[in-house]
C-alpha cells in the first residue's frame, strides 16, 4: 500500500536541494561563529549570508532576524518579549481566539503574570471584525497579535488593514506567518508589521529552525540569558546547518511559491472533485478564496474525528484535524468552536488536507478515493 | 485461507503488562495488529496530570517495540451512561454493584468492539484471562488456565455472537509466563505493576470517592434483633460479610456486617465469622446471560462462583417463568451479596452468569440482605 501525505500544514519534507546544501555544512563547516579565527569567521560568513536572504524575503533588514529554534520559540519571544519590555506603558494585550497554541498559551501565561488580554472572537467567514479590534485597543495596549494564516483552516486574516488601523497606536503588531509564508508573499513595511514568526520546516527546510522578524525600533526583552548572539535577544550557539537549510528553503519557496501555489490549488480542487463524483456529503470550513491553497478542512458529517483520523491512518492517508485526541481525549477543535459555536459537530468531524511536495495529482486523486470509500463505510 | 496477515486484530490496550503480552503476541503470529488506548474517565486532576496519559504513553512506547499502528478512542460518556450511572443506582439501592462486569459488556465488548469493527478489524483482543474456542459449531468462553488470574467471572455477559470476534491471546498461559515474556522482549511494561481496584477509582480511598457522588447518611448499626451497636457512615460504604471498619469493640467474636435496611437507615451487624445469618441457601438471579442458551435446560446442576476468585459451588439452577433464575446452594454459603454476579460453569466451560438479586433462606427471602 503506498502512503499518501496530506498532512503538509504539519510539517513537509525537506527539499533535497536542501540536504544537499546542509550536508557540506556538517561536514565541514563546524566553527562556532562567534570564535575569532578563521573557523569561526567562516562560520559567521555562512550565517549572515543567511540571515541577510532571509530579511529579504520579508523585506527587512538583516539586523531585524532573530533565529529561534522554530515558531512556538518566536510566538513566545514575540509576545514574553514585548509584554516586558513595555511594562511601563500599559499591561493589555489583544490577540484572537483562533490563534495557534504557541500564542494562545503564552497569552494565558502572561495573564497569570498579570498581564490583562483581550481575546477576539472571529466571524462566520473566521476573519476577526476590524470593528472588534478598534472597540478592544485601549491607550494601554501594548500589543496585537494576529495570526497571518490559520493552521487548521487555512483563513487569511486582514493582517494589513490590522497593521494600517495600528499606525497611529503604541501598540506592537506581532503576526505569526508560520503557515502564510510559504503561501503569500510578505513586506513587513507594507504589512505594518512589528513582529513575525516564521519556522523552516513547513516550507520545506529542517525542523529545529525558524525566526522572529523584529522590527529595529522595538523594545524587546530576552528570555533567555547567555552569550552575545542575536543581538543578545537569543543567546546561544547559532544552528549553523539548519540556518544554511532555512536559507536554501527560503531561496527555492520565494522562486517557486507562485508556481507551487497553483499546482496545490489544482491538487486541492482535484481532491474535492473527486469527493463530489463519489457523492460525498461534506462541508468545507472556510471559503476557498480566503484560504492558502494548499490547505482544506473538510467536516464530514455524522463521523468523528478519531475513528476517521485512524481509518485514514490505516488506508495509508496521514491527514490532521485541529481536535486533539491524545491519550483518548478528544478536545474540539478551538478553532472551528470560534467559527462556529462550541457545540457544532463540525467541531469533532473536520479534517485538514494539506498539499504540499510530496504529492502529485495521482496520489491526490488516488487519497480521495480512499477518503470516500471510508466515509461511505462509515456513514450508513 | 486467509492467512493471519490479511487478519486485522485491534487490541485493547491499556498501557498494562497483560495488553502489551497480547498484542506481541497476536504480532508474533504474524496478524495485522492495531493497538488502541480506551479512555473512561478522567481523572485530571488540579495540575491537570492524568493517569491516561501516562498509561497512553506506555501503550505508545510498547506499539513502538512492536511497531504496530495505535490510536486512541474516547468512551468517558458512554461509560458515564452505561457503567457509572448504573453503578451510583446500585449503590442507592443498597446493593454492591460490579462496574467490571458492566464495563466488559456495555463499553469493552460493545462501544469498542463497534470501534474496532469499524476500523475494519475481523477480532478484538484484550489482555483478559479467559479462552474462545469452537467445539461442534458452537463458541464457548473457557476459563483462563492461571486459574489464580480468570476473568471469565468478569466476562459472564458476553454473547456467542460477541465470542465469535474476540481473542483472548493470554488464555492459555499463566501470569508468571506472561511476565517473563514481557522481559524477555524488554517491552516497556514489563515491570509495571498491575492496576488494582475498580478503574475509574484507581489506588483513592473508596469512601471518599463514593461520597463525592453520594450523600452519605450515617445511621444506626444494630443487631438484628434491634440491639444498638453504634453508627455507621452510610450504608453504601460498607458490604454483606464486611468485617473491617466497625469499630464494635468489646469481648468475643468479631462484628460483621449482615445485612442492611434501606428504609430506616440501619445497618445490620452480628458477631462472629460463621454468624448463622450470613448464611443461605437459595438465589435469585436478573439479567441472565446465556453463552449458548440452547445448551442450558429448564433445570440442571452445575457449578457456581458468587464473587471473583471464590471457589466453585456446586448448585442446581431452575429457570423461573421471568427468565429470572432460581440458585440453589449444594452446601449452604456465606455472604452472597445482592448487585455481584453469579457466574454458572460446566467443568472448564463458562455457562454465562447472571445478578445476584435475592437471597433465601428456608424458603424465606432474607430481607435484611437487600
Amino acid at each position: 500500500m503506498e502512503h499518501i501525505y496530506l498532512d503538509h500544514a504539519a510539517t513537509t519534507p525537506m527539499d533535497k536541494r536542501v540536504i544537499e546544501a546542509m550536508v557540506p555544512i556538517y561536514e565541514e563547516v563546524f566553527g562556532n561563529p562567534s570564535s575569532v579565527h578563521a573557523y569561526g569567521r567562516k562560520a559567521r560568513q555562512l550565517l549572515d549570508e543567511a540571515r541577510r536572504t532571509l530579511a529579504k524575503s520579508i523585506h527587512a533588514n538583516e539586523k531585524e532576524i532573530i533565529f529561534t529554534s522554530g515558531g512556538t520559540e518566536a510566538d513566545n519571544l514575540a509576545l514574553i518579549g514585548t509584554a516586558l519590555a513595555n511594562k511601563h506603558k500599559g499591561n493589555h494585550i489583544i490577540t484572537t481566539n483562533i490563534e495557534h497554541h504557541a500564542t494562545l498559551h503564552t497569552a494565558e501565561y502572561l495573564e497569570k503574570e498579570g498581564f490583562k488580554v483581550t481575546y477576539l472572537p472571529v466571524q462566520d467567514n473566521g476573519k476577526i471584525d476590524i470593528i472588534d479590534l478598534k472597540k478592544a485597543l485601549k491607550h494601554d495596549t501594548i500589543l496585537v497579535s494576529v495570526m497571518y494564516v490559520n493552521n487548521e483552516t487555512g483563513i487569511i486574516q486582514p493582517i494589513e488593514e490590522i497593521g494600517e488601523l495600528l499606525k497611529d497606536h503604541q501598540a506592537y503588531f506581532h503576526t505569526d506567518a508560520v503557515q502564510a509564508y510559504g503561501s503569500i508573499e510578505i513586506d513587513v513595511d507594507k504589512l505594518g508589521v512589528d513582529l513575525l514568526s516564521v519556522s523552516a520546516h513547513k516550507i520545506n527546510g529542517p525542523k529545529g529552525i525558524g525566526f522572529l522578524y523584529a522590527r529595529e525600533s522595538i523594545k524587546l526583552n530576552a528570555l533567555q540569558f547567555g552569550g552575545e548572539q542575536e543581538r543578545k535577544r537569543r543567546p546561544g550557539t547559532e544552528n549553523v546547518v539548519g540556518v544554511i537549510g532555512f536559507k536554501t528553503a527560503v531561496e527555492l519557496m520565494v522562486k517557486e511559491r507562485e508556481s507551487r501555489n497553483e499546482k496545490y490549488e489544482a491538487f486541492r480542487q482535484q481532491f474535492l472533485q473527486v469527493l463530489k463524483e463519489e457523492n460525498i456529503t461534506f462541508d468545507i470550513n472556510g471559503k476557498i478564496d480566503s484560504t492558502i491553497p494548499s490547505i482544506i478542512n473538510i467536516s464530514f458529517s455524522g463521523t468523528n474525528v478519531e475513528k476517521l483520523l485512524a481509518n485514514f491512518d490505516l488506508s495509508g492517508v496521514a491527514a490532521s484535524s485541529g481536535s486533539a485526541c491524545t491519550a483518548g481525549s478528544v478536545e474540539p477543535s478551538h478553532v472551528l468552536s470560534a467559527i462556529y459555536g462550541a457545540n457544532n459537530p463540525c467541531t469533532t468531524n473536520s479534517i485538514r488536507f494539506s498539499f504540499g511536495a510530496a504529492n502529485t495529482t495521482e496520489n491526490v486523486v488516488e487519497a480521495a478515493h480512499r477518503v470516500a470509500k471510508i466515509i461511505k463505510r462509515l456513514v450508513k | 485461507m486467509r492467512e493471519n496477515k490479511d487478519i486485522r486484530v485491534v487490541v485493547g490496550m491499556s498501557g498494562g503488562v497483560d495488553s502489551s503480552v497480547a498484542a506481541l503476541l497476536l504480532k508474533e503470529q504474524g496478524y495485522d495488529v492495531v493497538g488502541i488506548f480506551m479512555k473512561n474517565w478522567d481523572d485530571t486532576d488540579e495540575f491537570g496530570v492524568c493517569t491516561a496519559t501516562e498509561d497512553f504513553d506506555d501503550v505508545v512506547r510498547v506499539c513502538n517495540q512492536l511497531d504496530i499502528p495505535y490510536y486512541s478512542v474516547n468512551f468517558e460518556k458512554q461509560y458515564w451512561d452505561k457503567v457509572f450511572t448504573y453503578f451510583l443506582d446500585e449503590y442507592k439501592a443498597g446493593r454492591t454493584p460490579n462496574p467490571d462486569v458492566m464495563c466488559n459488556k456495555e463499553i469493552k465488548f460493545k462501544a469498542f468492539l463497534d470501534y474496532a469493527l469499524d476500523l475494519g478489524a475481523d477480532y478484538l483482543a484484550t489482555g483478559h484471562y479467559a479462552q474462545v474456542r469452537e467445539e461442534d459449531g458452537k463458541i464457548e468462553m473457557l476459563r483462563g488456565v492461571d486459574s489464580n488470574k480468570d476473568q471469565t467471572y468478569f466476562l459472564n455477559q458476553l454473547t456467542s455472537d460477541v465470542l465469535e470476534k474476540v481473542m483472548f491471546p493470554l488464555g492459555h498461559l499463566p501470569k508468571s509466563k506472561v511476565r517473563k515474556i514481557a522481559s524477555e522482549h524488554g517491552l516497556a511494561t514489563a515491570t509495571k505493576k498491575d492496576s488494582t481496584g475498580i478503574c475509574f477509582i484507581g489506588e483513592r480511598n473508596f469512601k471518599e470517592f463514593l461520597s463525592e457522588y453520594l450523600p452519605a447518611q450515617p445511621g444506626e448499626m444494630q443487631t438484628l434483633a434491634g440491639e444498638v451497636k453504634g453508627k455507621h457512615d452510610g450504608l453504601m460504604y460498607y458490604t454483606i460479610g464486611q468485617r473491617q471498619g466497625l469499630g464494635i469493640g468489646g469481648s468475643g467474636d468479631p462484628w460483621f456486617v449482615v445485612g442492611k435496611n434501606l428504609k430506616d437507615n440501619i445497618l445490620y451487624v452480628e458477631q462472629g465469622f460463621s454468624n448463622e445469618s450470613l448464611y443461605s441457601d437459595e438465589l435469585v438471579a436478573t439479567d441472565l446471560n446465556w453463552i449458548n442458551p440452547e445448551v442450558v435446560s429448564n433445570e440442571f446442576t452445575c457449578t457456581a462462583k458468587f464473587r471473583y476468585r471464590q471457589e466453585d459451588s456446586a448448585v442446581t439452577v431452575e429457570k423461573l417463568e421471568n427468565g429470572n433464575v432460581r440458585v440453589i446452594f449444594a452446601e449452604s454459603q456465606r455472604a452472597i451479596t445482592p448487585g455481584q454476579a453469579v457466574v454458572f460453569y460446566d467443568g472448564e466451560v463458562c455457562l454465562g452468569g447472571g445478578t445476584i438479586d435475592k437471597v433465601i433462606k428456608k424458603d424465606h427471602v432474607l430481607d435484611y440482605v437487600g
